[in-house]
């Protein structure tokens, strides 16, 4: 199993901190925004008071036209450092008085301009006229310098980022505790399914740790595993016992095997040779049909004799146990094809062809049965023409080796092929062609017992061949 | 010491006279003790039972013995030759039905001398039988009789 790149403890962390911190941001900023346009209202409030009480005590020295006690009244400014320039102007609109004294252009305006509430850059301007009933006497201006403000609210974001980074850590901290309720469980969770698979043991349990999903989960984990566990019992336990019955039926097999190979011949015995008793003690009293009868008993003995044989011997190579080992298949070949020179050396006619080249994996003496059937088919099945070509070769299909032995004698008809490969099935006259018929079903259990394929193809008297694969295996 | 007694351990009374008529028809002589089961076998060869009179110095020249015999089994009856002082060098034959592997491996893992076959086909029997004869009774040297006649 790999392991994470990240965890799960850092990404609710991550996730917890994000929402948090965009929260925080949003109402931080919202808070500043909020704080400044309100602190500016209250400045031009309080500018808006001053005005009014300044142009109050402003009327007396505008109505007697004396500005000296204009400039004292303006003096009164100096209490606020904020306020950096007055003036008041006469009904005309001239200068009258100004703060502090002897003060012009740019700080306050030369004349008297309109009536209201201004900003200029860092500054906050206020112009009203005063009055004196509903006479009109002149204007003040003030000049309010709003880097006080600034000061104010530069203070006051402060604060804000102050509270913004402390809920942050209080945050961070709370996230911290908090996500161990969920990523501690699926901690717990993976590190269970990752013991389960490293050391094969489905008898490990997750510790149930949380009553949400993840309990749920932890929970079918658990089950999960117990049926896993139950699974492998029962699998077992099926293994074992179809190990035991095919052990018990292999027994059977073999001990019926074992008393067919002796209490089936002992008997065979004593029909041939007591035959030949009677054939040897009272030959004289017989004629020549019971003498002949007499034959036919001991062939018929003979081949029932070679037909138990035949059949103990596929009956052991469905048992035997496959010993691969790599050999080469044309030099078995080549031996068998000699033995079978030497056993008829009259028949001068067959000429074998026989690949170079046929190295293998598989089981020598099996394959030695194999070659030896088809070997010896094929010289059996051409014994009835002078010539004869046995060819025993390979090509390749589909990149599969296809081993071949092919003859041009008797041949069969293709039309009886699948009988070819099952027991006792013959396709010739015992007494055209000798056999038990049991040979080619034991190289096809041969075949398949190598995991490969057997297949024929023929033609009455133009010859049979017989291919097959084996599993490539290699060693 | 050894004479030229043949022991044939057989229980079959077929395969027991064809075995006869072949050694008669190639002229064996030799008599031919014939037991019946592997105790009797036993009993012969360390002269117990019906052969407590017998000498157990005085033993077969060749044993034929089949292995699928009644009470005790040939292979059995091979291990306890061998196993004994006085017996142990005697030349013993398996003479039987089976071809099976684990047999001829046990026959020979007892150190039998020789393991055949009996075919079916009674022209093969009686020649198998004569070459055995020809083999164990004319070419082959007998082991020399053990020393002590004692029985140890």
């Amino acid at each position: 199993m790999r392991t994470p790149r990240t965890t799960i403890r850092r990404k609710l962390i991550l996730a917890i901190m994000l929402t948090s911190t965009t929260a925080l941001a949003l109402a931080g900023t919202a808070l500043t925004i909020h704080e400044v346009t309100s602190l500016r209202a209250l400045l031009a409030r309080e500018l808006a008071t001053r005005a009014a009480i300044l142009a109050a005590n402003s009327t007396a020295a505008l109505a007697f036209q004396n500005p000296e006690d204009a400039s004292q009244v303006l003096a009164g400014l100096r209490t606020d450092p904020s306020i950096v320039a007055a003036a008041l102007y006469d009904a005309r609109g001239g200068v009258f008085a100004t703060y502090p004294m002897g003060a012009s252009a740019p700080l306050v305006p030369a004349a008297a301009g309109a009536m209201g509430n201004r900003l200029e850059r860092a500054s906050l301007l206020v112009s009203r006229p005063v009055m004196e009933g509903n006479r009109r006497l002149g204007s003040l201006f003030l000049r309010s310098d709003l880097r006080a403000l600034d000061e104010r609210v530069r203070a006051q974001v402060m604060a804000i980022l102050v509270a913004v980074l402390g809920s942050m850590g209080v945050a961070l901290a709370l996230s911290a505790w908090l996500q161990g309720g969920i990523a501690q469980p699926v901690r717990i969770l993976a590190e269970t399914a990752k013991a389960v698979l490293d050391r094969k043991d489905y008898s490990v349990r997750a510790r149930a740790v949380s009553d949400d999903e993840l309990g749920v989960l932890a929970e079918g984990f658990n089950d999960m595993l117990a049926e896993i566990q139950r699974r492998d019992a029962e699998l077992e336990q099926r293994v074992a016992d179809r190990t035991a019955a095919l052990e018990a039926s292999n027994k059977e097999l073999e001990a019926f095997s074992y008393s067919v190979s002796h209490d089936l011949r002992a008997p065979l015995r004593a029909i041939d040779g007591f035959s030949k008793a009677l054939l040897e003690d009272c030959g004289d009293k017989l004629d020549q049909v019971g003498t002949k009868h007499l034959d036919r008993v001991r062939t018929a003995t003979r081949q029932m004799g070679q037909l138990i044989d035949d059949l103990l011997n596929l009956a052991r190579i469905s048992r035997a146990e496959l010993r691969r080992e790599r050999f080469d298949l044309g030099a078995v070949g080549k031996e068998i094809a000699a033995e079978l020179k030497r056993a008829q050396p009259e028949r001068e006619g067959v000429q074998f062809v026989i690949a170079e080249g046929m190295t293998v994996v598989a089981d020598t003496q099996l394959l030695r049965v194999v070659l030896d059937n088809l070997l010896r088919n094929a010289w059996k099945f051409t014994a009835k023409h002078p010539t004869a070509r046995i060819e025993l070769g390979q090509h390749r299909d589909n990149g599969h080796r296809v081993f071949f032995v092919t003859d041009d004698g008797a041949g069969f008809d293709m039309a009886h092929a699948n009988l070819l490969f099952a027991p006792f099935q013959r396709l010739h006259r015992q007494s055209d062609f000798e056999g038990t018929g049991v040979g080619l079903a034991t190289v096809q259990r041969i075949i398949h017992r190598h995991g490969g394929q057997l297949w024929a193809d023929g033609a009455v008297e133009r010859g049979a061949s017989f291919s097959f694969t084996l599993s490539e295996v290699k060693s | 010491m050894t004479n030229t007694t043949i022991l044939m351990a057989e229980d079959n009374p077929n395969d027991e006279e064809l075995t006869l008529r072949a050694l008669r028809k190639y002229n064996v002589s030799n008599e031919v003790v014939v037991v019946r089961d592997g105790q009797e076998a036993l009993d012969y060869l360390f002269c117990a039972g019906e052969y407590a009179s017998r000498s157990v110095n005085v033993q077969p020249q060749v044993i034929l013995l089949d292995i699928n015999l009644p009470k005790v089994n040939g292979l059995e009856v091979l291990k306890r030759i061998r196993a004994d002082k006085r017996t142990r060098t005697l030349p013993v034959v398996m003479l039987t039905s089976s071809a099976e592997e684990r047999d001829r491996f046990a026959a020979y893992e007892h150190h039998a001398n020789s393991y055949i076959r009996k075919p079916v086909d009674f022209d093969q029997f009686t020649e198998a039988v004569r070459h055995l004869g020809l083999y164990w009774l004319v070419l082959n040297q007998p082991p020399p009789a053990p020393r002590s006649g004692n029985g140890r």
